[in-house]
């Protein structure tokens, strides 16, 4: 959260701006700091300035105005092959006319580090990531997911403080995607690198990162840790962005400290928190998400305002259910409740109350 | 060995529903869609066969044929055969009286020019030899023909020869027969007991009858023997015929004859040919012959690489007349260097084109492509403007000061010509594949060499260039193939140093019209090439040429 310099800052972007075209500029100015050792994802959608930001980082793409300090200095004018940055690739870009040996002995060889240091090197950076028989294999012989890893260990053979990865995991079927963010979080602690990671994928983003940065027309629109990120978005972007969202729009009738009574445009009366709004007669889009809301009254407090819901379908998911209700005049009102032995299962048709605490239930901007 | 076969009959085999082999029975499959495959390429298969394989088969072919001297002189070649070519003098009599027959049935057919020409490839002054030896061989055997004239009137007429030679059948035949018809004349039948009586002169009069007949298409009762049938006919007379034992038509014609030949006056062939040219005398002329005998001779190939066949077999051609294998390596050596330029200079056009934004890149592309849709004469003509003494390059080298005035660079008519037309010419071979195989290298192959250390030079040349290798392997291919073959350009900027083999073989096809050596010139040319091609798939791998995707 801390985006004025600091010492412990490791990375830091402060300032920047880009454009390709001298008319727009894809990264708005951008300030972002991150201590060593910290996994930042960059998340967003396609066309937010994620990417751009990761090739300033690398040195690939100048910046058009501002400030990027690695380790205190900044590194605006030095080539990429100086940063001493790891990076993964989107492609892998593994080096097709070499042997994955070769491969993660390029960076090593470069370096001029001697012949029995590299191939210690490049044994251990293989056994690092369960690919130690593969060494003489070429990059087209293996499948995707091993690709993956030889890359993974390629960017970390020279011992880098900073990796980047540029969605390394797209072009990987769900499993294993599962298998290697499990693995690549892993290596990143045990390692103690600092890492920076690009994608467009919100779920790898929540499970993987320390923090992530969700981006959107070339600004950070919130950055915080996932939890944080997922429970208390700042605004209505993030909060759609992330994870499945119900969105309800209306005017703030009252506010109160940290409570806000809100009149929906469909009708009814909800609590929530008031998050980006001050004053009443504000316009405001309210979020909530599907799992906190509640149609037991029983779970409710007295006080809550409720809404009446009609269930339009049921969809039985196996470890949940997800229900779609008719709240307020909108149709795409989802509730998802746990597959629990005492769990109630709506029938289309039935008519049913809802309610929600109103810290679960965010007043954003609209 | 049975027991092995009764095995593969047990468990052979896999068979198909109908007790058929599952191949058999796939392979009718398959037959139809085959034919019609084939059905559709045949229009194109027979073109290219028709006018392409097929002359070019025949060309080569003419590389080592040689049947020109035995077709031509049967005879002398035959006899030939025995003569000892490593001693020093001229083959025997017999052997002259040989050539006399072989040579005056040439002359007859007007074919002893053509084989002068032949062997004069192999030895200077035989054509002129044929020539001469040619207009007098007629006179040389009337001896024979006037006494045999002198002795009876009935020797001087055809339709006489006729009776004597023909049998009746043909006779009525031919004295039916009318020219203004046109309808074959009925084709001479010697008879049978003449054939065994007088064998050399039935020969001879046979050859003389199918001139007459097929090549002339004249009457043969109208015409009169040639003179070797006479010498013919005083050679059977001569071996002692058993003319007594004859009773047909001209009987006593024949036995009169052959009382007087005994006192005939003789002709020595050796002296009149001797006497026609002197060279008939020395053993070079003969030894060419002889060693031009078969029908096949490698004598074209031998030549082409600037040897010799002699009678100890093939030897190197003197300095002074070496010439093809200079060519050669020659055309070897600036097709080298043409490639080499090639790739010097496109390689950062085919990088800058695959580097760009498409628009600019196919706007660059049209430049590169522009001398593909101008006439190659016309660009080769430009380069003379261009580099010649009074130039456009030389007068702007003067103007810089970069040279004097008085000694202005010799740009064409050289081998620089010849390299730097030809480079022009064919640098679109070389960028093209160029290109299109950099297109498919992503550019984050440098972008990750960059990020794991490595310099701009490093990450080009250890990770791009490698990548590149299959595009300038296919440029290589195709611009040396193209260069080693190029006919126009070097004979246009070529000068006398800067010529190809591919313009000795034009001279050879059209200025000196020794087909067989130019054939000669271009098989080996074909076996340079396809030998190269081979080198380079053992070294390279031609499955590393891509000329795209």
């Amino acid at each position: 959260m801390n985006t004025s310099s600091n010492d412990a800052a490791f990375v830091e972007f402060e300032r920047v701006q880009k454009s390709y075209d001298g008319e727009a500029l894809v990264v708005k100015d951008l300030n972002l700091s991150l201590p060593k050792g910290e996994f930042l994802t960059m998340l967003g959608p396609s066309g937010s300035g994620k990417t751009t930001c990761l090739m300033m980082l690398a040195g690939f793409e100048t910046a058009t105005h501002g400030d990027i300090r690695l380790d205190g200095k900044s590194i605006n004018n030095i080539p990429p092959h100086k940063r001493g940055i790891g990076m993964v690739f989107q492609n892998y870009a593994l080096f097709p006319h070499m042997t994955v040996a070769e491969n993660l002995s390029f960076p090593l060889e470069v370096r001029k580090i001697g012949k029995s240091e590299r191939e210690e090197k490049v044994k251990r950076a293989l056994d690092m990531v369960q690919m130690g028989d593969f060494a003489g294999r070429r990059p087209a012989q293996l499948s995707g997911g091993q690709q993956q890893r030889i890359a993974l260990s390629r960017a970390l053979v020279f011992e880098p403080e900073l990796v980047l990865m540029d969605e390394p995991l797209g072009a990987l079927d769900k499993q294993l995607r599962e298998t290697l963010q499990f693995e690549i979080t892993n290596l990143a602690h045990d390692l103690g690198i600092t890492t920076v990671y690009v994608t467009h994928d919100q779920t790898e983003a929540l499970t993987m990162s320390d923090r992530v940065a969700v981006f959107d027309d070339g600004r950070i629109q919130q950055l915080a840790p996932p939890d944080q990120l997922y429970e208390a978005p700042e605004n209505s972007f993030v909060a759609q962005f992330i994870g499945e969202n119900n969105t309800l729009e209306g005017v703030v009738k009252e506010i109160n400290n940290d409570r806000a009574l809100v009149q929906l445009d469909g009708g009814g009366l909800i609590d929530a928190k008031p998050v980006n709004v001050s004053k009443v007669g504000e316009r405001t889009r309210v979020s909530i998400r599907p799992e906190r809301v509640e149609y037991n009254k029983d779970r409710l407090s007295a006080d809550a305002h409720t809404l009446n819901a009609e269930v339009l379908e049921f969809i039985y998911m196996g470890d949940i259910f997800r229900t779609r209700l008719r709240v307020a005049g909108r149709d795409d009102f989802v509730i998802k409740t746990r597959n629990a032995p005492d769990q109630v299962r709506l029938k289309p048709g039935q008519q049913i109350e809802i309610g929600w605490l109103a810290e679960d239930c965010r007043a954003l901007d609209a | 060995m049975t027991d092995n076969t009764a095995n593969t009959a047990s468990d052979g085999p896999m068979l198909a529903a109908d007790g058929t082999t599952l191949k058999s029975s796939l392979n009718r499959a398959l037959r139809r869609q085959k034919l019609r495959a084939l059905m559709l390429i045949a229009p194109l298969l027979i073109f290219v066969l028709l006018t392409f394989i097929a002359p070019i088969a025949d060309m080569l072919f003419r590389s080592v044929e040689n049947q020109i001297v035995s077709e031509t002189l049967p005879r002398t070649t035959a006899a030939l055969a025995d003569w000892d070519a490593t001693g020093d003098t001229a083959p025997p009599e017999p052997v002259f009286k040989d050539l006399y027959e072989d040579m005056f049935i040439a002359k007859e057919r007007k074919l002893h020019t053509r084989l002068g020409s032949r062997l004069n490839y192999e030895l200077t002054g035989v054509s002129s030899l044929f020539r001469k030896s040619g207009r007098k061989v007629e006179d040389m055997g009337e001896v024979y023909q006037d006494q045999f004239e002198d002795l009876n009137k009935f020797w001087k007429k055809g339709e006489n020869w006729n009776v004597l030679m023909g049998t009746s059948s043909w006779l009525a035949a031919q004295n039916a027969w009318d020219k203004a018809s046109k309808t074959a004349q009925p084709t001479l039948e010697i008879k049978p007991e003449i054939a065994a009586l007088l064998p050399q002169t039935a020969q001879m009069f046979t050859l003389f009858a199918e001139f007459v007949q097929v090549d002339e298409n004249d009457n043969l009762a109208k015409e009169d023997p040639w003179a070797i049938v006479y010498s013919a006919l005083y050679d059977d007379l001569t071996a002692g015929a058993n003319v007594a034992g004859y009773s047909g038509e001209g009987a006593a014609e024949l036995q009169e004859a052959a009382a007087a030949v005994s006192s005939f006056e003789t002709v020595d062939f050796t002296a009149a040919f001797t006497k026609i040219d002197k060279d008939w005398a020395s053993v070079d002329v003969w030894r060419t012959l002889q060693v031009y005998s078969p029908e096949f001779t490698a004598g074209y190939f031998l030549n082409a690489v600037d040897m010799q066949k002699t009678i100890d077999g093939p030897e190197m051609r003197p300095e002074n007349e070496q010439l093809y294998l200079k060519l050669f390596v020659r055309t070897l050596f600036m097709s080298l260097v043409i490639t080499g330029s090639c790739i010097l200079l496109g390689y950062p056009v085919g990088f800058i084109l695959a580097n760009l934004p498409a628009r600019t890149a196919n706007l660059l592309m049209i430049l590169v492509l522009l001398p593909f849709w101008t006439s190659l004469l016309v660009r080769t003509s430009a380069w003379k403007v261009m580099l010649q003494q009074q130039g456009v390059v030389n007068d702007t080298l003067v103007w810089l000061g970069v040279v004097a005035d008085d000694s202005r660079l010799a740009l064409i008519n050289n081998q620089t010509g010849t390299i730097i037309a030809m480079t022009h010419i064919l640098l679109p071979f070389m960028i093209l594949p160029l290109y299109s195989v950099m297109k498919t290298i992503p550019p984050s192959y440098l972008r990750a060499a960059k990020s794991l250390g490595a310099t701009n030079w490093t990450a080009f040349w250890r990770v791009y260039f490698p990548q590149s290798v299959p595009g300038i392997g296919a440029g290589s291919i195709l611009v040396f193939i193209l260069s080693i073959g190029y006919y126009i350009t070097p004979e246009i900027v070529g000068g006398t140093t800067g010529t190809f083999i591919s313009n000795r073989i034009a001279y050879h096809i059209s200025s000196s019209l020794n087909w067989g050596l130019a054939a000669a010139l271009g098989a080996i040319l074909l076996a340079v090439v396809l030998g190269l091609y081979w080198a380079y798939d053992r070294i390279v791998g031609i499955d590393n040429v891509k000329l795209g995707g």
